[in-house]
C-alpha cells in the first residue's frame, strides 16, 4: 500500500467514525511515515542494502 | 531537617536517631497541604499510611534494625505505579474507581528498604505527553513559576521533590518523562539502562520504550534509589577524577536546535568541565535525525495495542487530545512498525559506537526552558516547532536505544529557570554512568548540593 493510498483510506475511515479532528493528525503521521520509509537504512526486496549493493 | 536535604545527608541522621521518620513525614505532609492546592503535584495523598509506615520505621530503628539509606525516608510515586489498596489513576477518568490489587515490584522493593510513601503524583494522562497539562486532575504547575509547565510526563513527581513534599520521587520515562521534568525543575533524574528496573505493576505507555527511575536531588541519591528500586544492596563505588574523564558531545541533530539561553548555559558548563580537566570531544550519530520518526512509530503502535479496547469502550473517558492521538496511533501499519524496529537497531549501534572511547556522552537534557502552560509551539532559530517535539528532541533517542541517561542541573536562564545537562552511558552500565555523574556533579557543584544554589 502506498502512503497516498493509506492516507486516503485513513481519512475516509476517520470521517466514517465521525472524528474529523483526526484528519490533521493523520496527515502529520503520513509526513512522518514518509520520512521513515525514506530513511537510508531501509532495505527492500529489490535492493538489499541502502548503498545499492 | 531542611526540606532540601539529600537522602545521603538524611540517612545517617535517621540511623543515629537524630531525626525521626515521623517528623520528616509530617513535615512533608504539611508542605503538601500548604503547596499542593497551588501546584497540583499530587492526585492522592496517603497521609495515614505514610505516618504509620514512618512510625514503624522509627520503631524498627529504635529496636536496632536499620534497613539502609531509604529507611524512613518519605518518597512520592508517579500515579502510574501500583500500590496495593490505593488507586492508580494514570491521571485519567478511564481509571475511575480503580484500586490496585498488589504492589508494583518497585514498590515492594522500596517498602522492603523501609521507604515511606506519601502519595501518588500528577502526570500527563497515561504519560502520553511532555507538559503535564492534559490530566483529568488538572495541570501541574512549575514550582518557580506557576504559569509554566513543570515538564512531563512525571511533572507532579518533579514538583514534589523540588518543593520538599518528598525527598525523591519514582517516575517513568518513555521518551524523556523523568529527564524532562527533572531538567525543567532543577533536579537530578535517572533513566536506567533498559531492563535494569522491573516495570511489572507500572501502567505502560510503550512496553519496549518504558523505563522506571528516580527524580531526586543528587547523583548519589539516584544511586541509592536505583538500588532501592532493584532491591539490591548498595556498594561503595569510586568516583573518577574529573581530569580522567572523556565526554563525547554529539554534534548535529542533538545540538543544532537549542533555545539560546539553554545553549549559553550548556556552553558555560562545557567551559567549566574543560577547566577541571575533562576532555570533551565531538562525536557523531549519523542517523540521529531519524530519531523522531522511529520513536513515533514505536510509541504509537505500542500505545494503540494497550489502549485499543478502552478506546472502543469508553472513548469519552480520555482527555480529548489524548483520545485523538491514541486514535491516530491505531492507523500505524505493521510494516511501518517493523521499519521503526529496524531503525532502532541502526540507532542503537550508532550510539554504541559514539560512546566507544568515551566515558559518556554529554548534551543538554531539554532544548528549551520550562514552557508556558498553553503554549503549543516554540520559536527555535528561524522556525516554530511543536512544544512536544522540542521537549522530546534530546531524550527520546536513548529510550529507543536503551542506553542509561542521567540529567544533572547545570545552570539557569537569566530569568532563573533551570537548565539540565544530560550524560548518556554505555548500555547495561548504569552504575558506571552514575560514577561519571558524581564526578561531573562535584565539578559543577563543588560546595555540595543546594536547591537554593540552583
Amino acid at each position: 500500500m502506498t502512503l497516498a493510498d493509506w492516507l486516503d483510506a485513513a481519512l475516509v475511515d476517520a470521517d466514517r467514525r465521525n472524528l474529523p479532528a483526526l484528519r490533521a493528525l493523520l496527515e502529520g503521521l503520513a509526513r512522518s511515515t514518509t520520512a521513515l520509509r525514506a530513511a537510508e537504512w531501509n532495505t527492500d526486496a529489490r535492493d538489499q542494502a541502502p548503498d545499492g549493493r | 531537617m531542611a526540606a532540601s536535604s539529600t537522602i545521603a545527608q538524611l540517612a545517617p541522621r535517621i540511623r543515629a536517631g537524630e531525626v525521626s521518620s515521623e517528623r520528616l513525614t509530617r513535615d512533608c505532609l504539611d508542605r503538601i497541604e500548604a503547596q499542593n492546592p497551588a501546584l497540583n503535584a499530587f492526585i492522592t495523598v496517603t497521609a495515614e499510611e505514610a505516618v504509620a509506615q514512618a512510625r514503624e520505621a522509627d520503631r524498627e530503628r529504635a529496636a536496632g534494625t536499620y534497613r539502609g539509606p531509604l529507611h524512613g525516608v518519605p518518597l512520592s510515586l508517579k500515579d502510574l505505579v501500583d500500590v496495593a489498596g490505593v488507586p492508580t489513576t494514570a491521571a485519567s477518568h478511564v481509571r475511575d474507581g480503580h484500586i490496585a490489587r498488589q504492589d508494583a515490584v518497585v514498590v515492594a522493593h522500596l517498602k522492603a528498604a523501609g521507604a515511606v510513601l506519601v502519595g501518588k503524583c500528577n502526570l500527563h494522562e497515561f504519560a502520553f505527553g511532555t507538559t503535564n497539562e492534559e490530566s483529568a486532575y488538572g495541570p501541574a504547575r512549575h514550582p518557580l513559576d506557576p504559569t509554566r509547565s513543570p515538564g512531563g510526563s512525571s511533572g507532579g513527581s518533579a514538583i514534589s521533590v523540588a518543593t520538599g513534599m518528598a525527598y525523591a520521587s519514582i517516575g517513568t520515562d518513555t521518551g524523556g518523562s523523568i529527564r524532562i521534568p527533572s531538567a525543567a525543575c532543577g533536579l537530578v533524574g535517572l533513566k536506567p539502562s533498559m531492563g535494569d528496573v522491573d516495570a511489572t505493576g507500572v501502567v505502560p505507555l510503550s512496553w519496549t520504550l518504558d523505563h522506571v527511575g528516580p527524580l531526586c536531588r543528587s547523583v548519589t541519591d539516584a544511586a541509592i534509589l536505583l538500588d532501592g528500586l532493584r532491591g539490591t544492596t548498595p556498594r561503595p563505588e569510586a568516583t573518577p577524577r574529573a581530569a580522567s574523564l572523556t565526554l563525547g558531545i554529539p554534534r548535529g541533530y542533538l545540538m543544532d536546535r537549542l533555545d539560546p539561553d539553554v545553549a549559553t548555559a550548556f556552553g558555560e558548563t562545557c567551559d567549566r568541565l574543560r577547566a577541571a580537566g575533562v576532555t570533551l570531544t565531538d562525536v557523531t550519530i549519523p542517523h540521529a535525525g531519524d530519531t523522531g520518526t522511529v520513536y513515533l512509530h514505536i510509541v504509537l503502535a505500542e500505545a494503540a495495542a494497550y489502549h485499543g479496547a478502552t478506546l472502543d469502550a469508553t472513548p469519552e473517558a480520555y482527555q480529548p487530545d489524548i483520545r485523538l492521538r491514541l486514535e491516530m496511533a491505531r492507523y500505524v501499519l505493521a510494516e511501518d512498525y517493523a521499519r521503526a524496529l529496524h531503525g532502532r537497531q541502526v540507532l542503537t549501534a550508532e550510539v554504541d559506537a559514539a560512546i566507544e572511547g568515551c566515558d559518556a556522552l554529554l548534551l543538554p537534557a531539554l532544548a528549551i526552558p520550562a514552557p508556558p502552560l498553553g503554549a503549543t509551539t516554540v520559536r527555535l532559530g528561524e522556525s516554530d516547532e511543536p512544544i512536544r517535539n522540542a521537549m522530546l528532541r534530546l531524550t527520546q533517542l536513548f529510550n529507543i536505544t536503551g542506553h542509561p541517561a542521567l540529567t544533572i542541573p547545570c545552570g539557569a536562564t537569566p530569568t532563573g529557570l533551570p537548565v539540565g545537562a544530560q550524560l548518556v552511558g554505555a548500555r547495561e552500565r548504569t552504575s558506571a554512568l552514575l560514577q561519571v555523574g558524581r564526578s561531573v556533579e562535584a565539578t559543577l557543584w563543588p560546595d555540595g548540593f543546594s536547591l537554593a544554589a540552583r
